[in-house]
């Protein structure tokens, strides 16, 4: 296998297990390459990408615009904040215009559910998926799984908690795809009202003790609460969150075993982390981040080698 | 034997293989001494094994103690991305030093169109600026070359025609060395 199975990428539910194997090995060399005193390749020199951001970003729109670079692409950068979006253009026509300038590859971000899988089916580029709504932030699940195989040496069997918002979190159900592909057991712990019904037929289990969960795991992936996409007040009041569902050193300490921390950021530190338990030896948050611009660099290189010119 | 189809001729015995890789080494010491300021680098994928072969010869048969040498991958800086039929497939690039003023012998095992030498050309240069680079190949496919680049080391000079390949073998990968020039 030296090719994807799919033209975008749009969210993990749609590729097979082989592509995050391709993806993964792409994704070594290309961390080699970051690792050089000269951080760039030439190959997608005659490819031009446009990042569209409908939604606010800073790590994953700097990651997505490093790895552009890296790979030598020309890149635009959009925001809607600043654009005829807010005088009352479609999504289409924005695109299109974009378009009409020569692009070949789409990033996007979107707040609605579906936005990428829409565009895909009505303009002619290549896009990829970087959050639509509550839905899926695919690059986001394939750095974590990609982290956690390399410091565990595998994902397949490993066990996995992903704690705190899971019913607004896009990371968790590109996560869920992406570790249940590769056969990892996954559960998923959080307030009640934070659990969407019918999780379990994703095949993951509910823990609401975080004691328990992480009695349990190799690896705990804390999640933000996401405040600006709640519309009612989900739970009591945030201290409380803290206390039931926010992961302390002194917690992490009692624990008969050194697990794993993950977080995909932005972190609310003394809320579903501390800082003590951010800055430890057992965290990788930062690591994260780092192979966050080799799998987007692994990514993109892979879908542009699908590009063919006439 | 050009009217048929798939016939093939060994071009290079083990023995005569021996010789030449001998012969290289000789020549590489005689440029370059004690290799102090030397680095050895064997283009992925192919060229590998022969520059493994020739630090093995320079230090066992030799005694030349600490040549470095590094495999360097040149996927990424090639030019023909997206223009064949079949997607490229990276290797690893184990490079863990510095090549700033230092001589580069890239070391490739045949040398046809002179696309490869040039995508290494560029991709050396993430390692630093060499003083001088090199070119050893084992075989040389003389007038199939695109690029104006000739090697400085030679194993065998060679006129085939297009339609025809040259395939190295190496004893660690196929069981045997030889060289081969295969009618397609």
């Amino acid at each position: 296998m030296s090719q994807l199975s799919v033209p975008h990428l749009l969210g993990i539910k749609h590729l097979l297990p082989s592509d995050i194997d391709l993806i993964f090995e792409t994704a070594d060399h290309f961390k080699e390459v970051i690792n050089r005193p000269i951080k760039k390749v030439p190959s997608l020199r005659d490819i031009t990408i446009a990042n569209l951001f409908f939604e606010n970003s800073t790590r994953t729109k700097l990651s997505f615009e490093l790895a552009e670079k890296r790979l030598s692409a020309d890149v635009i950068n959009f925001s809607a904040s600043q654009s005829s979006v807010k005088k009352g253009e479609t999504l289409i026509d924005t695109a299109n215009n974009i378009l009409s300038m020569k692009v070949d590859l789409i990033v996007m971000r979107h707040p609605n559910v579906g936005a990428c899988d829409f565009l895909s089916k009505h303009v002619d580029a290549k896009i990829v998926n970087a959050g639509d709504g509550t839905h899926e932030h695919p690059t986001q699940a394939l750095l974590d799984s990609y982290s956690i195989r390399e410091k565990l040496g595998e994902v397949g069997g490993k066990k996995i908690v992903i704690v705190g918002d899971i019913l607004h979190s896009r990371v968790a159900l590109s996560n869920i795809y992406a570790l249940k592909l590769q056969g990892a057991e996954v559960k998923v712990c959080g307030p009640k009202t934070l659990i969407p019904k019918y999780i379990e037929h994703l095949g993951v289990s509910v823990e609401p003790n975080l004691r328990k969960a992480l009695e349990w795991c190799d690896v705990a992936n804390m999640l933000r609460v996401q405040n600006e996409r709640m519309d009612i007040n989900y739970f009591p009041s945030t201290r409380e969150y803290a206390q039931l569902f926010g992961i302390n050193k002194e917690l992490l300490n009692s624990l008969n075993k050194e697990i794993v921390i993950m977080h995909p950021g932005p972190i609310n530190r003394g809320v579903e982390i501390t800082s003590d338990v951010a800055d430890a030896d057992q965290s990788i948050i930062l690591e994260q981040v780092e192979n966050g611009v080799a799998i987007r660099m692994a990514v993109i290189y892979l879908l542009a080698q699908q590009i063919k010119r006439n | 034997m050009f009217g048929l189809s798939m016939s093939q001729k060994k071009l290079l015995s083990s023995k005569e293989i021996h010789l030449i890789l001998h012969r290289l080494a000789c020549q590489l010491i005689e440029n370059h001494e004690n290799f102090e300021n030397t680095v050895l680098v064997g283009i992925q994928p192919r060229g590998s094994r022969l520059a493994q072969r020739l630090v093995k010869i320079l230090t066992e048969d030799y005694k030349i103690k600490s040549i470095k040498h590094g495999l360097l991958d040149i996927t990424f800086f090639r030019d023909d991305f997206r223009r064949r039929t079949n997607p490229l497939e990276a290797n690893t690039t184990t490079i863990d030093f510095i090549v700033e003023e230092k001589n580069v012998v890239f070391i490739d095992d045949v040398l046809f169109s002179g696309r490869s030498i040039r995508a290494a050309l560029t991709a050396i240069q993430s390692f630093g600026r060499p003083k001088a680079i090199e070119l050893l190949v084992l075989i040389d496919r003389r007038f199939s070359r695109d690029l104006p680049i000739q090697p400085d080391y030679l194993g065998r000079q060679v006129d085939v025609i297009n339609e025809e390949t040259v395939t190295v073998h190496w004893k660690e990968n196929e069981g045997e060395d030889a060289v081969y020039i295969t009618n397609n």
